[in-house]
């Protein structure tokens, strides 16, 4: 039997030359449907508002992005989102490493625990943190003389505490599978040639972790800085005092577009460093890889 | 003895932060159920979880059919830009829903781009599709990411042994290709809810926050903090039925993660 007579019996598959252009014309509708979708739900209202705050000009929208009170709710923001992240990257490293090495019982349920910052409402998450840390704290004691209680509501620490909830579960979740993959064996060899605890720590674990960290840490800044409706009941909004930039830029919008653009431009720029950032230790990651 | 103080670190932080206000918010829910439970049976409080579930479901399918398409485009589809598109989906996750929603609102105003529909009846602000849009914008990236490593770590040999014998495009995906990456769509699906079910800034912008029309949920929730007058029990009343189904999502969450993944 020849060639042909196979390529044309029925059912079997059309002539490659053909089916590459099928092939090419399904790609083609996918292009068109991710870009198009991409373009109405991200990219035009993006646009919309960046051209808004450009019609501002240079001078009118420095006026209102260096304006007291939004510098004062930038500031706030970058501060206790760096504060919050920081404690979020030691705490949550260490929570992974005893998730990972250490065995106690009910581990299992503290490690599903972990997530549930990401699957509660921001609102209700607000609402637990005001349950424990809010009027009426359980924790309320006088100690020699000094009274002293938890109550943070309409107080920095408000902000701090919400920061923390929200943030919790990004670098536990982005280092914990690093040390699943981490061989054991290289910290039992760094131990059995004389290293301490510390050392083998600092020298064979921490750089095998540090982009799970890094890319932990950097998703978590972005959403710190985006929050609003954990912070928004117990933070009081107080401007230059416990007013962030997300509640600054949501009290802003119905009295003054122009100027809330400007100030959703400063934010949108934050969020693309982020990107950029995530993009960057991803590379830096994946370089020995590509080779 | 360096094992035990990172465990009491590692627990006691979590106490502090996690468990014990979660225990305390269920505490608080029950010191009042009365109250609670009058506020979560308000009419104005059904439908706005009614409206939640129904916008967080358009957003649900429309997402999963949109993250799985991207998803292929990333992984499989051979065009410039492709790492691009990769990035740039990750966008919602690391932007204000504020800025989400001041963004919706100067494109469909009355004197905005797309402000045709606003002008000529088509209500999309202060009106459901507004809600609908945002709540899209910020899970979307949810199914993407899930799909993509799966689609990466199965491979293309089985996809191309059914189309050597013969298999169509759809047919290869219906086929092959959808059930292989089946569990990471239904892990993306639960995600993008749970996201959706919790949105809170960007609609509190879009929506008008109308009680029994445009009031979500979560905004449900923080108009009944904010005119709690003292009394909290609404507030937390409502939000004790998000958390319930917060922990639901999250059950969900961990019996769908793939076996390996699971830690």
């Amino acid at each position: 039997m020849s060639a042909s007579t196979i390529t044309e019996a029925p059912g079997l598959p059309a002539p490659a030359a053909h089916r590459r252009e099928r092939v090419s014309s399904a790609l083609s509708l996918q292009v068109g449907l991710v870009t198009t979708f991409l373009l109405i739900i991200v990219v035009l209202p993006i646009a919309a508002v960046a051209s808004k705050a450009a019609d501002l000009g240079w001078s009118g929208f420095w006026q209102v992005v260096s304006s007291a009170e939004a510098v004062a709710a930038l500031k706030l923001t970058l501060a206790m989102a760096t504060l919050a992240v920081l404690t979020t990257a030691v705490f949550g490293t260490i929570i992974a490493w005893v998730l990972v090495r250490d065995s106690f019982a009910g581990k299992s349920v503290v490690n599903a625990i972990i997530d549930l910052p990401f699957a509660l409402p921001t609102i209700v998450a607000g609402l637990v943190i005001m349950a424990l840390y809010g009027p009426r704290t359980p924790i309320d004691f006088t100690l020699g003389g000094h009274h002293f209680d938890a109550n943070v509501t309409f107080t920095r620490g408000a902000i701090y505490l919400a920061l923390l909830f929200v943030t919790l579960p990004f670098v536990v979740r982005s280092v914990q599978p690093v040390l699943i993959e981490l061989d054991k064996e290289l910290e039992e060899a760094s131990r059995s040639l004389g290293a301490g605890e510390f050392t083998t720590f600092r020298r064979i674990v921490f750089p095998n972790i540090l982009p799970g960290i890094l890319s932990g840490v950097a998703m978590a800044f972005a959403r710190a800085v985006g929050e609003i409706g954990a912070i928004v009941l117990i933070a009081g909004n107080l401007p230059f005092k416990t007013e962030v930039a997300s509640v600054f830029l949501f009290h802003r919008i119905s009295a003054d577009p122009e100027g809330s653009a400007a100030v959703a431009v400063v934010l949108l720029l934050i969020s693309f460093a982020v990107l950029l950032g995530i993009g960057g230790v991803r590379w830096h990651v994946t370089r020995h890889e590509r080779g | 003895m360096g094992k035990l103080s990172l465990r009491f670190a590692a627990l006691g932080y979590l106490a502090l932060i996690l468990i014990g206000p979660i225990v305390m918010m269920v505490w608080r829910t029950t010191e009042d159920l009365d109250g609670a439970w009058a506020a979560i049976t308000d009419p104005d409080t059904i439908s706005a979880f009614k409206l939640t579930l129904m916008v967080t479901a358009i957003a649900v399918v429309v997402n999963t059919v949109f993250g799985i398409v991207c998803a292929l485009l990333i992984v499989r589809g051979r065009i410039p830009g492709r790492g691009f598109l990769n990035a740039f989906v990750d966008l919602p996750l690391s932007l204000s829903p504020v800025v989400v929603g001041l963004a919706l609102v100067t494109l469909y105003s009355t004197q905005g781009w797309l402000g045709w529909f606003q002008r000529n009846g088509y209500e999309v602000l202060f009106a459901t599709p507004s809600i609908v849009l945002a709540t899209i914008f910020v899970t979307l990236p949810f199914v993407v990411r899930e799909v993509v490593p799966t689609l990466r770590e199965i491979g293309t040999e089985q996809e191309q042994a059914a189309q050597t014998l013969g298999a169509s495009g759809w047919q290869t995906f219906w086929r092959v290709t959808l059930p292989a990456i089946r569990w990471a769509v239904i892990y993306g699906v639960v995600l993008t809810a749970a996201r959706g079910i919790g949105e809170f800034g960007a609609v509190a912008v879009v929506s008008g926050n109308f009680a029994g029309q445009t009031q979500t949920a979560t905004l449900r929730v923080e108009d009944a903090y904010q005119f709690a007058y003292g009394n909290y029990a609404p507030a937390y009343g409502i939000a004790f039925v998000l958390a319930a189904t917060a922990v639901i999502i999250l059950i969900a969450m961990i019996f769908l993660q793939p076996k390996e993944s699971r830690y």
